[in-house]
């Protein structure tokens, strides 16, 4: 069934970032010696690519490792395997000192603006701390380049002496952005970018960054627990399960002929704005309908044997129990981790 | 790329401004320091012990100026004053008269004002003093073991519980009976007050250390700790300015509130004879002389403990107001 790898036009584009088998597990000690007596297998074999100027946009449930694929991209934390390449550059390894001048590029939105701003500094020093650590000055000086950001990402300039917990939620989320673009860096992961907000302010957050993207030319990763949020922005949406991609591929795709049963489910959890398409859903075959997935996210310090969704899938066979059903195109740039996918050509 | 919602964050900017009820044109930012000040400044009781704290000091800086306007030189015999026979002072309540105002010492009629003020240096000197040797110590050690963690973690918890749990009035009595007379340049009174100083910072840091490495642990985690790495921040950047201007405030709330116990351990220390030496007056010593005559001559016992009392409670409601200023939602 499997379809030989094919050439598609876009995968001439040289990568910004490549992610190849990329690995996090955290070891669990016990005792005073420390003996390790398990891992929490945060990320467990991760390949795929971003290209310049697209947003990837990464889905799964609370744990299922899209914070520590973050975290390991931008390399706040140490791979246990795998390489992470960006521009064609072996970062995987690099310490501190080797990081910094990459850090200029590649840059983080944090998942809650309560903790990502230091209480103790104005914004004048939360958005200005890029120039100092880089050793940077910018035309014109710090603060007036601090002052062009902030009205950048909406705020008032005038509000550089202000400390972070004189705004709001949103506007606290917008200093984050102005700090991950102060280095005007060419990725950016945002980590939950609007998770913590209030849903009448999501949006707004969302539309700032899709607008900056356009401006600035940057390229996202943008991770989200549903689809939701990220189904306008993004190009191409990989789906998490259990520290695994089960499904990658573009936006159009995966919403017309979603392949893994894991993502059917996530795509019937999302609210469907269009009467029409529900009822064409539900016409359409027996899990048409919203898929309530039964039990919870099993622990990633001992995952299920084989296919890790087996546990709750309704589709599971022998094979799902026995094998690991590995990543592959099963259409242009369609991949897709499953014995049984749905919408398979035939 | 829908984008169903435009704004320009204008409307949320104003809303806050509204709600902080500052004016839009206003830029200065009310800092984390500035808005614990603002509630101090309400506290009426925190204030009143602040300004004890404050005269106290002041007693302290100005004592022999105090002492040559309103007293006698502390050590100097005034047995004119004293009842002959009975070794007592002449007069009620101690001997208490206009020249001298908190009356004078039994037997050898030494002016108890002059004698409470001296006293006061040696107190406030020594309570804060070990309160700086514990805060610095404690400070140090507590961000390396709550920052690190792992190993280094698990041997300083350790160290500091064996601290914590150590008989230490009974180990400072033991040091400075075998403490020679000069020491580091010090002499007399000097010697014993950097003893006391040393020993009491010494044995007091594992509290501060407990409190910092709590913090440090939980400070850690926050996001504008990998904000800081993600932008190429190493170690002493992130120890010095993210994490220690969130320590500054429980370490400041913890050092008022040890000066006052610094204050108790020095008095009682003194009282057993291992504070400053004779004839360098301090509140325990003064205690401890009056509780051979405390029959005859009790306001000698009095003043000294009311001394004690005073800046105690002036310190420890002060302390308590400045906790609740910079953590209104009261941690403990
Ligand atoms: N530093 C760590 N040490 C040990 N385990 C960790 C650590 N960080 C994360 N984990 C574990 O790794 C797993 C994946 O965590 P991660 O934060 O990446 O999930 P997530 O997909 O971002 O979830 P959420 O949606 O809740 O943010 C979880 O089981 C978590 O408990
Ligand atoms: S491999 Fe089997 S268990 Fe896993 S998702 Fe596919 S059908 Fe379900
Ligand atoms: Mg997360």
């Amino acid at each position: 069934m499997t379809i030989p790898e094919q050439p598609a036009p876009s995968d001439e584009v040289v990568p910004l970032l490549k992610v190849a088998g990329l690995v996090k597990h955290f070891p669990i000690t016990k005792g005073l010696l420390r003996r390790q007596v398990g891992a929490v297998q945060a990320v467990d074999g991760l390949t795929f690519d971003v290209r310049p100027g697209e947003t990837l946009g990464v889905v799964g449930e609370s744990g299922c490792g899209k914070s520590t694929m973050g975290r390991l991209i931008t390399r706040l934390l140490e791979p246990t395997a795998g390489t992470i390449e960006f521009e064609g550059k072996d970062i995987t390894h690099l310490g501190v000192a080797g990081m910094r001048p990459i850090r200029r590029d590649v840059q983080m939105i944090f998942q809650d603006p309560y903790s990502s701003l230091n209480p103790r500094h104005t914004v004048g020093t939360i958005v200005g701390a890029p120039f100092k650590l880089q050793g940077i000055t910018p035309e014109g000086g710090v603060k007036k380049e601090v002052q062009r950001l902030l009205g950048l990402v909406g705020l008032n300039p005038e509000h550089y002496n202000r400390y972070p917990h004189e705004f709001s939620g949103g506007q606290r989320q917008r200093i984050g952005i102005a700090r991950a673009l102060a280095l005007k860096p060419k990725l950016v992961v945002a980590d939950e970018p609007v998770s913590a907000l209030d849903v009448s302010i999501q949006a707004q957050v969302v539309n700032l960054l899709d607008d900056l993207q356009d401006e600035l030319g940057l390229t996202y990763v943008i991770i989200a627990h549903d689809l939701s949020v990220i189904r306008h922005v993004s190009d191409r949406i990989a789906v998490m399960y259990l520290g695994k991609v089960v499904e990658l591929t573009d936006r159009t795709s995966l919403y017309a002929t979603p392949m893994h049963p894991y993502t059917k489910a996530l795509l019937s959890a999302v609210p469907v704005p269009d009467p029409g398409r529900r009822k064409r859903g539900a016409a359409s075959g027996g899990s048409g309908g919203r898929i309530l997935l039964k039990g919870d996210v099993p622990s990633p310090i001992a995952p299920p044997s084989g296919c890790r969704f087996h546990t709750r899938c309704w589709k599971a066979t022998e094979v799902c129990r026995q094998q690991e059903p590995p990543l592959q195109a099963l259409r242009t740039g369609h991949q897709v981790a499953c014995h049984h996918p749905e919408n398979a050509p035939a | 790329m829908t984008a169903p919602l435009h704004d320009t964050g204008a409307a949320e900017t104003a809303a806050v401004d509204v709600a902080a009820g500052v004016p839009a044109k206003a830029i200065e930012g009310r800092s984390p320091w500035r808005i614990a000040w603002i509630r101090l400044k309400r506290d009426k009781v925190a204030l009143a012990g602040g300004v004890v704290v404050l005269l106290l000091i002041l007693v302290a800086i100005f004592a022999p100026l105090i002492v040559s306007l309103l007293g006698h030189p502390p050590n100097d015999y005034h047995e004119d004053q004293i009842d002959a026979l009975f070794g007592t002072p002449k007069g009620s309540w101690g001997g208490m008269n206009s020249d001298f105002l908190f009356g004078v010492e039994p037997v050898n009629g030494r002016d108890v004002f002059s004698r409470v003020v001296y006293g006061a240096r040696v107190s406030l000197l020594v309570a804060f003093l070990s309160a700086v040797v514990a805060v610095l110590i404690g400070t140090v050690v507590g961000i390396v073991a709550g920052y690190f963690g792992g190993w280094v973690d698990a041997v300083i918890s350790r160290i500091m519980d064996l601290l914590l749990a150590f008989p230490q009035l009974l180990f400072i009595i033991a040091l400075v009976s075998v403490v020679p007379n000069s020491l580091w340049g010090l002499s007399g009174s000097g010697v014993r007050m950097a003893v006391l100083i040393a020993v009491i910072g010494f044995f007091g840091w594992p509290y501060v250390g407990r409190i910092v490495r709590g913090q440090t642990l939980s400070l850690r985690e926050r996001e504008y700790v990998e904000a800081a790495r993600s932008l190429g921040a190493g170690r002493t950047y992130i120890l010095f300015r993210e994490l220690l201007p969130n320590l500054v405030a429980p370490i400041t709330v913890y050092a008022t509130l040890m000066i006052p116990t610094n204050v108790l351990t020095e008095a009682a220390l003194s009282f057993l004879g291992a504070g400053v030496k004779p004839p360098t007056s301090s509140w325990g010593q003064m205690l401890s002389k009056a509780v051979t005559t405390y029959e005859s001559d009790p306001t000698f016992m009095v003043i000294p403990g009311l001394a004690i009392f005073v800046t105690v409670l002036a310190f420890n409601l002060f302390g308590d107001g400045v906790r609740d200023a910079l953590d209104p939602k009261g941690s403990r």
